[in-house]
C-alpha cells in the first residue's frame, strides 16, 4: 500500500521533473543560462551519489571531487587528443615543453577506452579505498578525514605534473565532443539533453538501489552497523559497493562537466569543491533523493545568482544560508518540506477523519506531534551511528528500514 | 514512505522556480553601446586566495573608469562598470566572462590575474569574438586575437632581470617558485637563458600555492650557495620565504633574490624589514618619476586612502582602461573589430611612461625596470632598459629560446 503510493509519487515527480528539464527549460532559457543549468545538473548527478553514500549509508564522503576528477580527466584527455588531431599534442603539452605523447595518454585516443575509464577509474579507486577502510571498520569522522585527504593529495599530484595534466590550468579549451562543435549553441544544446538523460538514468538507478535488498541493508547499517553484523551480514562489502556506485556516479558527472564547461582543472575537484558538493546535498536534504538533486541545483543557482548581484559580499550570504538551513532544518529543505506536509496531513486527518487517500496509512502519517518529534530523533540517530556504538533507543529506526531488513 | 514523494516534489518545485526566475532574470538587456552608457566588464577574484591581489587591480580599473567619466566618457557616453567575482576559481572566470558578454552585452572586459584564469577565459572571448584586457605580467607563449596584454611578457621582465644578474657577474642561480604554470614556464625560459649565457642553475624548488614552510628550501639554498636566487613564488608564500631567509641569516649582500611577483602591495605584507635590499623586476614602481604617475598615485590615494600603495599590475589595469577608451574614441565605436584595428599603434602617456600597443601581437611596449626594496616599503629603481622594449611573447628574437615554443 505505502509502497505503491511512494512509487506513484516518485514516478509522478520524476516525469514532472523530466518534462520541466526537457521541455520547459530549453524553451524558456537563453543559451547561456541553459549552459549554466547543464553545469548545475552535473553537480546534481554527483548529489545523487552523495545521497546514496551519505544519506542512505551514513558515509560522510568529503572527497567526491576525486571521483568527479577521475571521470572528468578520462573524458577530458580523450577530447583534448581529438581536438589536437592525429599525431599532435594537446596545447598545454606544447607550452609545457613535452615533445612526445606520454604513455599514460596514448590509450585515451580510443573513445571506447576513455568512456570505460570514466566509470572504471573512480570505481576502482573507491573499491580500493573502501576495502582498506571499511574492512578496518573505520567510520565516521575518520573516514571523512581520509576521503578529504585523498582529495588534497589528488590536487597536489595534478598540479605537480604540469606536462601530464596541465597543472593548475587543467584541461582548457575543449571544442569538440564526439563530433559536436561545442562553440555552436545549437550543438551545445544536445549536450544539455545528454546531461538531463544521464541525470534521469542515475536517478532511476539510485531509486532502484534504495528500494532493493542492498538499499535496505545499507540503511540498516547506517543506523546500527554492529547489529547488522550480528545478523550475519558483512557491512564492509555493502558499504564498499555503495561507495563505488557513488564514485562511479561522480565520475559520470565529471565526464559530462568537461563538454558542458569546456574546462576541468584541480580547482574543480579539491577539498573545497568536494565540500561544496556535500554542503549542497545537506541543504537540499541528504535523506531524500529529490532533496539532494534540488539542493545541488539550488546551491549552485544561489552561488551564481548571489555573486552576480553582490559580487563583493556574496560568499557571506552563501555561508549565512548554509548556517540557517543547518540550524532550522537539519534534515535539509526536503526535511522541512516533509514536516510541513505531515502537519497539513495531520490537520486534514483531524478535520476530515477517515477521508482522503492520504490518511489511509497511519503508519506513514503520524500525528503532527509525533512527526515533529521523530524528525530530530532520526537526525540524531544518523549522527550517532557514525560513532562506534549503535544508537541505543533513539526512537524507532527510520520507517524505510523498519521491519524490512531481510532476515 | 511517502518521504520520497515529498523530496521529489521539493526538487520539482525548486527547478520550476529556478527556471522561471532564470527566465525573468535573463530578459534581454540592452546592448553595451545603446542608451546613455557603455557597459564594460570588470572581472577579478573578489573572494578566495587571489582576492588580496586582484581587488587592488579592480580598484585601479574603477579609478580609470571614473576619471574617464569625469572627462565626459567615451564617445560622449559614460562608462558603466559591471563588476563580477571570478572567486579565484578558473571555470567561474569563464562563466562570468560569458555572462558579461551575453547577458550584460559589455563592450569589453578588463580582468584576470592568474594564467589559469586567462586560459579559462580565452576560449570564451575567442568564441564570442569579444574583447579581454589582461593586466598582469605573465609567462608569454600566447597571443590571442581577442586579448590585449597590458602586463609584461617574458622579454620585458624575466629576460631583463637575468640580463641584470649577468651584468652583476652572478654565475650560479637557484630557482624557487610556486607550483603552477607561470613559475614552471618562467623557469623553463630561465634555464634556456642560463645554458646560453654561461650561467649555472644550481637548484630548482617548487612549493604549492599558499605554502608557508620554507626551512627546507632555505637549507637547500645554504648548501647550494648560489650567487643569486630567482624567486617566482606567488602570494602569501613570499612572506614565509623571506622571513625564513632572514631567520637563517641570509642577507641580500650574500645571496640577493630577484622576485618577479613581489610588488609594493606584497612588500607591505612581507614586512619591509624582511625584504629590504632584495631585488624585484617590474615595469612600474610607485616611485617611477613623471607627472602622469604623480597624478595617478595622488588620485589613487585620494580615492582609496592615503596608506594605499600603487603597484605594477594595478598600473597595468589602469592603463588597459585608458588604452581601450583611446582605441574606442579613435574607432568612433565600441564594436570589437574596429576597436581592435584602431588600437594598433596607439601610444598614450601613462604612469610608467609612453605605452604603445604593438598591433602584431596585441601586447604593449614596456620599459623594464629592476628595483631595490627600500626599508620604507617603497621600491627604488636601480636599472632600466632606458627605452620601452618591443613585446616578444614567443621570444622569437632570442636564439637561445628556439626550443621553447
Amino acid at each position: 500500500m505505502t509502497h505503491s503510493k511512494s512509487f506513484v509519487g516518485t514516478t509522478t515527480s520524476f516525469f514532472l521533473l523530466a518534462g520541466l528539464l526537457l521541455l520547459a527549460a530549453p524553451a524558456l532559457l537563453p543559451a547561456f543560462r541553459l549552459e549554466l543549468l547543464a553545469k548545475w545538473l552535473c553537480y546534481a548527478i554527483v548529489a545523487v551519489g552523495i545521497h546514496l553514500a551519505w544519506g542512505r549509508g551514513g558515509m560522510l564522503t568529503l572527497g567526491q571531487g576525486v571521483f568527479f576528477g577521475l571521470g572528468g580527466y578520462a573524458m577530458g584527455m580523450h577530447l583534448k587528443l581529438t581536438d589536437a588531431g592525429p599525431g599532435q599534442l594537446p596545447d598545454f603539452m606544447v607550452w609545457s615543453g613535452v615533445e612526445t605523447l606520454p604513455a599514460l595518454w596514448a590509450p585515451f585516443r580510443n573513445p571506447a577506452f576513455a568512456l570505460a575509464m570514466v566509470v572504471v577509474l573512480p570505481t576502482v579507486v573507491a573499491i580500493l579505498l573502501g576495502t582498506l577502510v571499511f574492512r578496518q571498520r573505520v567510520r565516521g569522522a575518520y573516514f571523512a578525514v581520509l576521503s578529504q585527504a585523498l582529495a588534497a593529495a589528488f590536487v597536489i599530484l595534478l598540479v605537480g605534473q604540469q606536462g601530464l595534466t596541465g597543472g593548475t590550468n587543467g584541461l582548457t579549451n575543449v571544442q569538440f565532443f564526439f563530433g559536436l562543435d561545442l562553440y555552436d549553441p545549437a550543438q551545445k544544446r544536445i549536450v544539455y539533453y545528454l546531461v538531463v538523460g544521464a541525470l534521469g538514468l542515475v536517478f532511476l538507478a539510485a531509486w532502484q538501489l534504495s528500494r532493493s535488498r542492498l538499499g535496505r541493508l545499507l540503511v540498516a547499517i547506517r543506523d546500527g552497523e554492529d547489529r547488522v553484523r550480528f545478523l550475519g551480514y558483512d557491512p564492509a562489502v555493502v558499504k564498499t559497493v555503495v561507495y563505488a556506485v557513488s564514485a562511479a556516479t561522480a565520475g559520470i558527472a565529471g565526464a559530462l562537466f568537461v563538454p558542458v564547461v569546456g574546462i576541468l582543472g584541480p580547482a574543480d575537484l579539491g577539498v573545497v569543491p568536494s565540500l561544496e558538493m556535500l554542503v549542497a546535498v545537506a541543504i537540499g536534504g541528504r535523506f531524500s533523493l529529490g532533496g539532494a538533486i534540488g539542493g545541488a541545483v539550488l546551491y549552485n543557482y544561489a552561488s551564481t545568482g548571489l555573486s552576480e548581484t553582490f559580487p563583493s559580499g556574496w560568499t557571506y550570504l552563501q555561508g549565512a544560508m548554509f548556517i540557517a538551513v543547518m540550524l532550522w532544518a537539519p534534515r535539509g529543505l526536503a526535511g522541512l518540506f516533509s514536516s510541513g506536509w505531515s502537519w497539513i496531513g495531520g490537520f486534514r486527518e483531524r478535520r476530515f477523519p477517515g477521508s482522503g487517500g492520504l490518511s489511509s496509512t497511519p503508519a506513514s502519517l503520524p500525528e503532527p506531534k509525533a512527526a515533529s518529534a521523530s524528525a530530530p530523533a532520526q537526525a540524531t540517530s544518523s549522527t550517532t551511528s557514525s560513532a562506534s556504538e549503535p544508537a541505543p533507543a533513539s526512537g524507532p529506526a527510520p520507517s524505510s528500514a523498519r521491519g524490512e531488513v531481510p532476515a | 514512505m511517502s518521504r520520497g514523494l515529498r523530496g521529489s516534489l521539493v526538487a520539482v518545485g525548486l527547478v520550476a522556480a529556478l527556471t522561471t526566475t532564470g527566465c525573468v532574470g535573463s530578459a534581454p538587456s540592452e546592448a553595451g553601446a545603446s542608451g546613455d552608457t557603455i557597459k564594460v566588464g570588470v572581472l577579478h577574484s573578489l573572494s578566495g586566495t587571489m582576492a588580496i591581489s586582484e581587488v587592488t587591480v579592480r580598484d585601479a580599473e574603477l579609478l580609470a573608469i571614473e576619471e574617464i567619466n569625469a572627462k565626459g566618457g567615451v564617445l560622449g557616453k559614460k562608462l558603466e562598470p559591471v563588476v563580477e567575482d571570478g572567486a579565484s576559481d578558473w571555470p567561474t572566470f569563464a562563466e562570468k566572462a560569458q555572462k558579461l558578454i551575453s547577458q550584460d552585452k559589455v563592450a569589453t572586459v578588463f580582468g584576470g590575474w592568474t594564467s589559469a584564469s586567462r586560459k579559462a577565459m580565452l576560449p570564451v572571448f575567442e568564441r564570442n569574438k569579444a574583447l579581454l584586457w589582461y593586466p598582469v605580467q605573465y609567462e608569454g607563449l600566447e597571443s590571442s586575437p581577442y586579448i590585449f596584454y597590458t602586463g609584461a611578457t617574458t622579454n620585458q621582465q624575466i629576460v631583463p632581470g637575468l640580463d641584470y644578474l649577468k651584468e652583476q657577474g652572478k654565475k650560479s642561480v637557484f630557482l624557487v617558485g610556486s607550483d603552477y604554470v607561470f613559475p614552471r614556464t618562467a623557469n623553463k625560459i630561465i634555464k634556456a637563458y642560463a645554458a646560453a649565457n654561461g650561467m649555472e642553475i644550481v637548484g630548482e624548488e617548487y612549493t604549492p600555492l599558499g605554502h608557508t614552510e620554507y626551512s627546507t628550501v632555505v637549507n637547500k639554498l645554504q648548501q647550494a650557495k648560489p650567487d643569486a636566487v630567482f624567486n617566482t613564488l606567488n602570494g602569501d608564500s613570499n612572506v614565509a620565504f623571506f622571513k625564513s631567509l632572514r631567520g637563517a641569516g641570509i642577507t641580500a649582500e650574500t645571496m640577493p633574490t630577484v622576485s618577479v611577483s613581489v610588488a609594493e602591495e606584497e612588500v607591505a605584507g612581507i614586512g619591509p624589514d624582511n625584504i629590504a635590499g632584495h631585488l624585484v623586476a617590474w615595469n612600474y614602481y610607485q616611485t617611477t618619476t613623471g607627472a602622469t604617475n604623480d597624478a595617478f598615485v595622488a588620485a589613487f590615494k585620494a580615492t582609496y586612502g592615503a596608506n594605499k600603495v600603487t603597484s605594477d599590475p594595478m598600473e597595468a589595469g589602469y592603463n588597459a582602461v585608458k588604452l581601450w577608451a583611446a582605441a574606442a574614441e579613435k574607432a568612433g565605436t565600441v564594436e570589437v573589430e574596429p576597436v581592435k584595428a584602431a588600437a594598433k599603434g596607439i601610444a598614450l602617456d601613462l604612469p610608467e611612461g609612453t605605452v604603445t600597443i604593438d598591433g602584431e601581437n596585441q601586447h604593449v611596449f614596456k620599459t623594464a625596470r629592476i628595483g631595490l626594496v627600500q626599508p620604507d616599503g617603497q621600491i627604488k629603481e636601480v636599472w632600466s632598459s632606458g627605452a620601452p622594449i618591443k613585446p616578444d611573447p614567443y621570444l622569437k628574437g632570442y636564439d637561445w629560446a628556439a626550443g621553447l615554443s
